[in-house]
């Protein structure tokens, strides 16, 4: 086993984003995307719990699950299905202008990707609302007019563990958006380093896909 | 090649003394010594509540403590060792401290969320601490629905969201290492020149990622179903406690495999570096070790052969529960082999290396045991069961865990050992920890259930015999308590290569500079390439 | 024969099934046995005999063989399967009672278990029951899970919330054994433990005849049906709004939708709790759920009268469900 000098690269062509640990910036790129990659792996993992026990229940229970979904309120969620499908459209056109170095155009997705996201969580507040008013939260006030009420329950408990666990993650996202708009602004990032924008775009999406998947399990139920 | 003192150098240890250079670091080897002394912290905890269960099993009458003590005691020993002390163990302290440096690289991948997954293990950790000390859980580790969700009258939320939250640092750890042992090998260092103890570790951290965030959702579950009342296990709505248990033991099943195979990749290194040579069929345990990881997600139903799981399903589970015990049953033959021929030294790793493989074959084969639905229906729930997964997780895990911290600590100290100490604590925690779980199959044959506090009298002599056992185990681990710290100070300096074994490690100062190696080393020939003098000289 | 051999280590053996379950973990123990001392022992021999002479020496490098790797793969994975072939015909044994076996019904409930037999006696924590003869328990539970286990006949099932399980044994020794609950209920799980009595076949008429009983759960079952308004939908013949359950236990029936199912302990409880889950051909989904309504052991008692109005003997296999 022989060690031979190997010399660390150049200091001068160094990025400011560029980390010690790594040898040259693509293998830092490299190493970021496989993170993310590896990170929403374990996201569907996470994810998956809770359409296992959807899968469970609704075959057990179908007539209450159907029930329950009339409940929902489809032209809220077709809305949101067509505000997060579009967030994805502009986030995906950020990471463009952001590999293209156009800061004016970066601001502009980042914020639209802002502001979609946020629509779809303040509809998500009027939906949450009207199930409160309506008796369909699950607990004590529960109230369905039905002999299957108790299995609707179940049905609305899964409602909200999978739209509640989905809206945490989109707060999340929002959270993400913010700071790259605020690097954005600064101009950070370039063909050179984009890195931050395109693995946010890989979250939003993914995210946008989970709701892909929601949305017919939890409304479009006959 | 021993290098002369390297109390001169600035090392790792030595490059800044402030809290704030700890607190803040960025070095996955002092992550490694912070994630050392909190997992010391919690295995003391776990270990005195162990203590209270066996000085209640003493006497057939529940009259040490009160019966909703004991079940507290119980719980919190299972939380705190299994989530606290065994998941994170290797992985988070041998794993942090080596994996950047068997491949010769300078950090982990991502050394900022190393440091988080240490905050996240030690906010989990408070937690947890918060819901055993105050007022206690008492719902057993597996938090079962319905008693967790509807029944219980202790801290299951906080216990739920502390076991939460320490998943979130184990999966971190395991996207660390994965990226780190894809992308950070340095030049020539090819995947089948790894050492095992790599292998290992990426086989670990698969499962870390993929197999965690289901406990984490199902844990979230009763959490939501006790906080905020969204029935989904509650059977007075037609919930399903059996799902619970499927959700729960697909995490938790690969979970044991989180725990052992880091010990079989330090087990590879101490079998090999003890011997000399090369281990006996490399690219068998290697593999083995990928396969166990994937087999291992496919079992979890055996866990639930008495649950009302269909009888067709319990047979399937049941096969692939004999299948994955092979992959292991391999490495056992491959260490021994690898025994002969070889230049072997009895100094304390090996000790412990040597404890491993009869502890490991008792604990594995006793798994073929449980694998038996038809036995498995006797036993199950029983002391067999908790005999049998101690002999994996102590005898196996844990002494391992020892063995690599014996190995390794000239390493991350640079400072060595009394090797008597080291080998009687070795022999005292052997000796002690099969008369601590050996009467515990018998017991379990015998049908004495588990989580009980009082039994029939006739199963008393076997409980003596075992908390005997378990005080002189305690003892076999109060003693590198006080060893190890002593060596800091008072123990010989250690050199670059104190064993004069092979591995990138070992070419670097003891203590490693901060930034591992003060070249990139460049790697040319497999691991554990020991050269034969004679063969060396002839030309 | 082996707890005569060997007392400390076995329980008693009290069923037809124990011994053969006590072959098996004899086996299992002689294969223990013998790798782990026979490893261990190569071990130490090997890391006696190669014991390092000089500071400097290292081991000599030998990669591995194929033939080796091949054969203790191979070796392993055969004994694997074998052992996986003789406990599988085992567990289906455990696991399917036989259609002569006569129905005890338990209900575990924190912390107690309650039974009852065919006759209507009810005990609690004690279970009488004589040789020679296979007993069927149907388990339920009142609130969270447990589990009864007798280890004597080598048998435990868990007794889970909203459905029925079963297990069987045949009881061959007279005595009396242990039975405990063995899945963790709370504060007085160690608590919820009993006796199985066993008795000679004469001595369990006398016990019968010598307790005050409340009647056959059927009886029970009867007055339940009227009261909660069954009587209302389901006539005896075809002419109500549901079907007539006169004969229908244990028969194949034809759903909505084209499935055929066989109408055991866990269809009646279905259709009691969810039959919307499984309407009856040629009839409107009209049931409604009585989730929450009725006790365990209302649906055992149900369960028990529906069995009364005729049909064919059905024996489930053990773990029930659906």
């Amino acid at each position: 086993m022989s060690s031979v000098a190997h010399e660390h690269p150049a200091h001068a062509q160094q990025h400011p984003a560029f980390a010690h640990q790594f040898d040259t910036m693509d293998q830092q790129q490299d190493a970021a995307a496989i993170g993310m990659w590896a990170f929403l792996a374990q996201e569907i993992m996470f994810f998956g719990g809770l359409f296992m026990a959807y899968i469970a229940y609704r075959w057990a229970y179908p007539e209450a699950f159907s029930l329950g979904s009339h409940e929902l309120e489809l032209p809220w969620g077709t809305f949101n299905t067509a505000v997060l499908i579009g967030s994805s459209l502009t986030m995906a056109l950020a990471v463009h202008a952001a590999q293209l170095g156009h800061r004016g155009n970066q601001v502009l997705y980042l914020a639209l990707t802002i502001f979609l996201g946020s629509v779809f969580l303040g509809v998500k507040v009027i939906e949450y609302a009207a199930k409160f008013e309506h008796h369909l939260v699950p607990g004590a006030h529960f109230e369905f007019a039905s002999p299957l009420a108790p299995q609707i329950e179940i049905y609305f408990s899964l409602y909200f563990a999978m739209t509640g666990l989905h809206a945490a993650h989109m707060v999340v996202g929002i959270g993400l958006l913010l700071w790259l708009l605020f690097r954005a602004r600064r101009g950070h990032f370039s063909a050179a380093y984009y890195t931050p924008v395109e693995l946010t775009g890989l979250y939003w999406h993914f995210v946008d896909i989970v709701w892909i998947f929601l949305f017919p399990l939890l409304y479009l139920i006959h | 090649m021993e290098s002369a003192t390297n109390a001169a150098t600035v090392n790792y240890l030595t490059a800044g003394h402030t809290l704030k250079s700890w607190l803040l670091t960025k070095d996955h080897k002092r992550i490694a010594i912070l994630y050392l002394l909190s997992i010391t912290v919690f295995f003391v905890i776990g270990a005195l509540y162990a203590l209270g269960i066996r000085l209640e099993l003493l006497t057939p009458e529940g009259d040490f403590v009160s019966s909703d003590a004991y079940n507290r005691l119980f719980t919190g020993h299972g939380i705190i060792m299994v989530f606290f002390v065994l998941i994170p163990s290797i992985p988070a302290t041998l794993g942090n401290f080596l994996v950047p440096m068997m491949i010769g690289a300078r950090d982990l991948a991502f050394p900022r969320i190393n440091l988080l997954s240490w905050y996240l293990y030690i906010a989990g950790g408070i937690l947890a601490l918060w819901a055993v000390l105050g007022g206690g859980v008492d719902t057993g580790w597996t938090f079962y629905a319905p008693y967790s969700t509807m029944a219980s009258n202790s801290s299951v939320v906080l216990a739920g969201v502390a076991a939460f939250v320490a998943g979130f640092s184990s999966i971190l750890t395991g996207l660390n290492f994965i990226v780190t042992i894809h992308k950070m090998r340095a030049p020539g260092m090819t995947w089948f020149r790894l050492p095992l103890f790599i292998w290992a570790h990426y086989a670990t951290a698969l499962i870390m990622m993929l197999g965690t965030p289901v406990i984490a959702i199902t844990l979230l579950m009763v959490v939501l179903e006790r906080a905020l009342n969204l029935g989904i296990f509650d059977p007075r709505l037609g919930g399903d406690p059996v799902l619970y248990q499927h959700l729960f033991w697909f995490y938790s099943h690969p979970a044991v495999y989180i725990m052992i195979l880091p010990a079989m990749g330090v087990m590879s290194e101490l079998m090999s570096a003890f011997s000399r040579k090369g281990i006996f069929g490399y690219t068998f345990i290697a593999l083995s070790s990928l396969a166990i990881a994937v087999i291992g997600f496919l079992v979890w139903g055996h866990h639930l052969f008495v649950s009302s799981q269909s009888v067709y399903a319990g047979l399937v589970f049941s096969l692939l529960s004999y299948i994955v015990a092979v992959p292991s049953a391999i490495k056992v033959f491959n260490w021994t082999a690898t025994l002969y021929r070889g230049s072997i030294s009895w100094e304390p790793p090996m000790v412990f290396a040597l404890c491993f493989i009869g502890l490991f074959l008792i604990g594995g084969l006793t798994g073929v045991f449980l694998a038996a639905t038809a036995l498995d229906v006797h036993v199950h729930d029983t002391y067999f069961v908790v005999a049998h997964f101690h002999y994996i997780m102590v005898g196996g895990a844990i002494v391992m865990f020892m063995g690599g911290l014996h190995y390794w600590w000239p390493k991350m100290t640079g400072r060595m050992y009394p090797f008597p100490a080291a080998i009687t604590a070795a022999l005292l925690t052997f000796v002690g920890f099969n008369l601590t779980f050996g009467p515990q199959f018998i017991l379990g044959y015998l049908g004495m259930p588990r989580r009980y506090y009082m039994y029939p009298e006739e199963f008393q002599v076997l409980n003596v015999l075992s908390t005997a056992g378990a005080t002189i185990l305690g003892l076999g681990y109060l003693m590198p308590m006080f060893y190890l710290p002593w060596s800091l100070k008072y123990g010989a300096r250690a050199g670059a290569n104190p064993w004069g074994v092979k591995g990138l490690e070992w070419e670097s100062p003891s203590p490693p500079p901060t930034e591992n190696f003060p070249e990139t080393p460049i790697v040319t020939e497999p691991a554990y390439t020991y050269v034969r003098e004679q063969e060396a000289e002839v030309v | 024969m082996w707890s005569e051999l060997l007392p400390s280590i076995f329980p008693a053996s009290a069923s037809t099934f124990a011994d053969q379950v006590d072959h098996l973990y004899a086996f299992l123990v002689a294969l223990t046995a013998f790798f782990t001392i026979g490893i261990s022992l190569a071990a130490l021999y090997l890391a006696v005999r190669y014991r390092r002479r000089s500071p400097d020496e290292v081991g000599h490098p030998i990669h591995g063989s194929m033939a080796l790797e091949v054969t203790w793969s191979i070796i392993p994975l055969l004994i694997m399967l074998v052992i996986f072939g003789w406990s599988a015909a085992l567990f289906m044994t455990i696991s399917r009672a036989p259609s002569d076996a006569f129905e005890v019904t338990a209900i575990g409930k924190r912390w107690m278990w309650k039974f009852q037999h065919p006759s209507g006696q009810r005990e609690i924590n004690e279970l009488h029951v004589p040789i020679g003869q296979p007993v069927r328990v149907l388990i339920g539970s009142e609130d969270v899970l447990h589990s009864l286990y007798i280890p004597a006949f080598r048998v435990k099932m868990d007794a889970v919330p909203g459905r029925f399980t079963s297990l069987w044994f045949e009881a061959t020794e007279p005595g009396r054994y242990h039975l405990f609950c063995a899945e963790f209920c709370g504060t007085n799980h160690s608590g919820m433990i009993g006796s199985v009595v066993v008795m000679t076949q004469g001595d369990y008429q006398a016990w019968l005849a010598g307790g005050v009983t409340q009647g056959p759960p059927e009886i029970a079952g009867r007055q339940l049906f009227e009261e909660l308004a069954c009587n209302t939908c389901h006539f005896e013949q075809d002419a109500g709004r549901g079907p007539s359950l006169v004969g229908m236990f244990g028969s194949e029936i034809r759903l909505e939708g084209g499935q055929t199912v066989t109408a055991n302990e866990a269809y009646v409880r279905e259709s009691i709790m969810n039959s919307q889950a499984q309407v009856v051909e040629g009839y409107a989904p009209l049931m409604p759920s009585f989730q929450g309504l009725i006790s365990e052991e209302g649906l055992l008692q149900l369960v028990a009268y529906i069995r009364s109005l005729g049909g064919t003997a059905e024996s489930t296999t053990a773990g029930a469900a659906r």
